[in-house]
């Protein structure tokens, strides 16, 4: 190949690169995100393209890859529904992990004269790729609910969890050290199957209401197995992609965790501390008032301003199409009908908002809840709809309490706040929410979905 | 090129990921999260320098693994992000 050529190709990946940044950054306004999208794919067609002029003498298995990968791919993003959203977020984020974990595999295998630096990045690769995949693989299954969503914890699990640390740092160290020969092969595999094991056993003893940090967080670590892999191959375009996922991934595992008032450890090790023994919480004083869809609709009807806040038990009930008509029919009725929305709201970053998305709800309607907030006092009637921990006030009132910090949607301020709820099974927290025996406050007892169509069907009636 | 030079291009691009996203309305969590999954997919590039030079059969097949599974998360993570932010809608614009 002539240094021209090769010249090209570079300028291939440094446009790819360019078109990845310009892709991310319009990612994060609601009226370019659509066309970041376009853009950040074009740029790795670009990629692509680039690297099948310099990387293949038989492209027998490379095709063979493209069009099988291309058609799953494609099928998969056609046919999925969007309450399954979070699972198939989990499962592309998975398969992501486990290319870069093959890819530092391939290369350990077919090139035993690598030099230390390659091979500190070979076992990066393996390390992040592996974990990425495994943890991915039990987010999926929480997700979608093959695998209970509660935290699970097998016996001795810190100790266990130790164990694999302390032997992958090992097995890791003399990887790196010695050059590669067939014994060493041998720790290769076992410390392959370690990462696999260590993303279980971080992934497992993390409760469902928890997956929107645990799901950001594998996000970021498919991006730095990306990024290692970069470092493998050397190639820039790995490198630049692969640490922006990274960083992105990283800054909304923050912003996750501040909409929880937690740290990041706290999140990733509180199942232990769950099974240790549970925080005592303040008990609630007072009875709740449950009415019937025949006087909330009464109350309903008078409203003036209505909010509605949605939770993870909308999604579960797949009430948001039921949601959006009751939404319609109150603007009709004059009624001012904005959605407030929880950050942590769901089992990943933005769930709600897809969901609504889906269900036709204009984006304009869609408040956070920092905007939100200030008005609350203002407003006739907050629904709350499988909501829970996200509107307790006792994240802002009682000290004692496990969630005490939490911001939250101040719906107990409304001037009437109604709530759907199931029973008075406490949230994922497992707290008593003080809210649902307030003075102000209804409780709508029953399925979301046949509640809100009970409701919209008073509205016809009338 | 350089181990010095990759080590640099990786810390600037770092900051450059912190400075770009450092604001993202909750809005678009869910696509910010699946569209940058999709280049994390750019592992695809190396899972072809992989495939295309596998030294014997095994390391061509754990490429080509690599190879199928990177292009479904390319694949995959673009169109389910493209759906998604189809979906989302100011008030006035055409709905389905």
């Amino acid at each position: 190949m002539t240094d021209y050529s090769q010249t090209l190709i570079d300028l291939g990946y440094i446009v790819a690169s360019i078109l990845f940044i310009m892709g991310i950054k319009m990612l994060g306004r609601p009226e370019r995100a659509r066309r970041g999208n376009l853009v950040s794919a074009l740029g790795m067609l670009i990629a692509i393209v680039a690297v099948l002029f310099e990387c293949c003498l038989d492209f027998t298995w490379v095709i063979g890859g493209l069009v099988i990968g291309s058609a799953i791919g494609l099928i998969a993003a056609r046919t999925v529904q969007m309450t399954s959203m979070p699972q198939m977020v989990a499962l592309l984020n998975g398969f992501g992990g486990i290319a870069s974990f093959l890819v530092g595999w391939e290369n350990y295998h077919s090139q035993p004269d690598n030099t230390l630096f390659v091979r500190v990045a070979v076992i990066l690769a393996v390390l992040i790729g592996g974990v990425a995949f495994s943890g991915s693989l039990i987010a999926y299954g929480k997700l979608a609910g093959k695998i209970s969503g509660r935290p699970i914890l097998i016996s001795g699990h810190r100790m266990v969890s130790i164990a694999i640390l302390a032997a992958m740092l090992i097995f890791g160290a003399l990887l790196v050290y010695f050059e590669p020969n067939p014994w060493l092969y041998a720790v290769f595999i076992l410390f392959m199957g370690l990462t696999l094991a260590l993303g279980v056993f971080g992934v497992i003893p993390i409760g469902g209401a928890d997956m929107p940090v645990v799901i950001a967080l594998l996000n970021s670590y498919s991006g730095l197995a990306a990024c290692a892999a970069g470092f493998i191959i050397l190639n820039n375009v790995l490198i630049v992609a692969g640490s922006l996922v990274g960083a992105s991934g990283l800054i909304l595992t923050g912003i996750m965790c501040k909409a929880m008032n937690r740290s990041l450890g706290n999140v990733l090790f509180s199942g232990f501390q769950a099974v240790a023994g549970k925080t005592e919480a303040a008990t609630v004083q007072g009875e709740p008032k449950p009415i019937t869809p025949e006087d909330a609709y009464y109350i309903l009807e008078a409203a003036r301003s209505v909010v509605i806040v949605p939770g993870y038990g909308m999604a579960v009930a797949q009430a948001q199409h039921a949601v959006r008509e009751l939404g319609e029919i109150l603007e009709n009725n004059g009624a001012e009908v904005r959605y407030a929305i929880h950050p942590v709201a769901g089992r990943m970053p933005g769930h709600m908002n897809v969901l609504l998305a889906e269900a036709n709800v204009v984006y304009e309607q869609l408040a956070e809840m920092d905007d939100v907030n200030p008005i609350m006092e203002t407003v006739d009637v907050c629904i709350v709809i499988g909501a829970n921990d996200v509107v307790n006030p006792a994240a802002r009132e009682i000290e004692s309490s496990p969630i005490y910090g939490m911001p939250i949607i101040n719906a107990d301020k409304a001037r009437t706040v109604m709530i759907l709820k199931r029973s008075m099974a406490p949230g994922f927290a497992g707290v008593d929410n003080p809210l649902f025996v307030n003075e102000n406050s209804r409780m709508l007892f029953g399925d979301a979905k046949e509640t809100v169509q009970q409701l919209v069907a008073e509205f016809k009636e009338s | 090129m350089s181990i010095g030079l990759l080590i640099f291009v990786f810390v600037l691009a770092i900051f450059l990921g912190v400075e770009l996203i450092s604001k993202v309305p909750s809005q678009l969590h869910t696509p910010l999260m699946s569209g940058t999954n999709a280049i994390s997919g750019i592992t695809i590039v190396g899972a072809l320098t992989a495939t295309g030079s596998g030294a014997d059969l095994l390391g061509t097949i754990l490429g080509t693994a690599a190879l199928v599974f990177a292009t479904i998360n390319v694949v995959g993570g673009y169109l389910v992000t493209n759906r998604m932010l189809a979906m989302f809608k100011r008030r006035g614009e055409e709905k389905k």
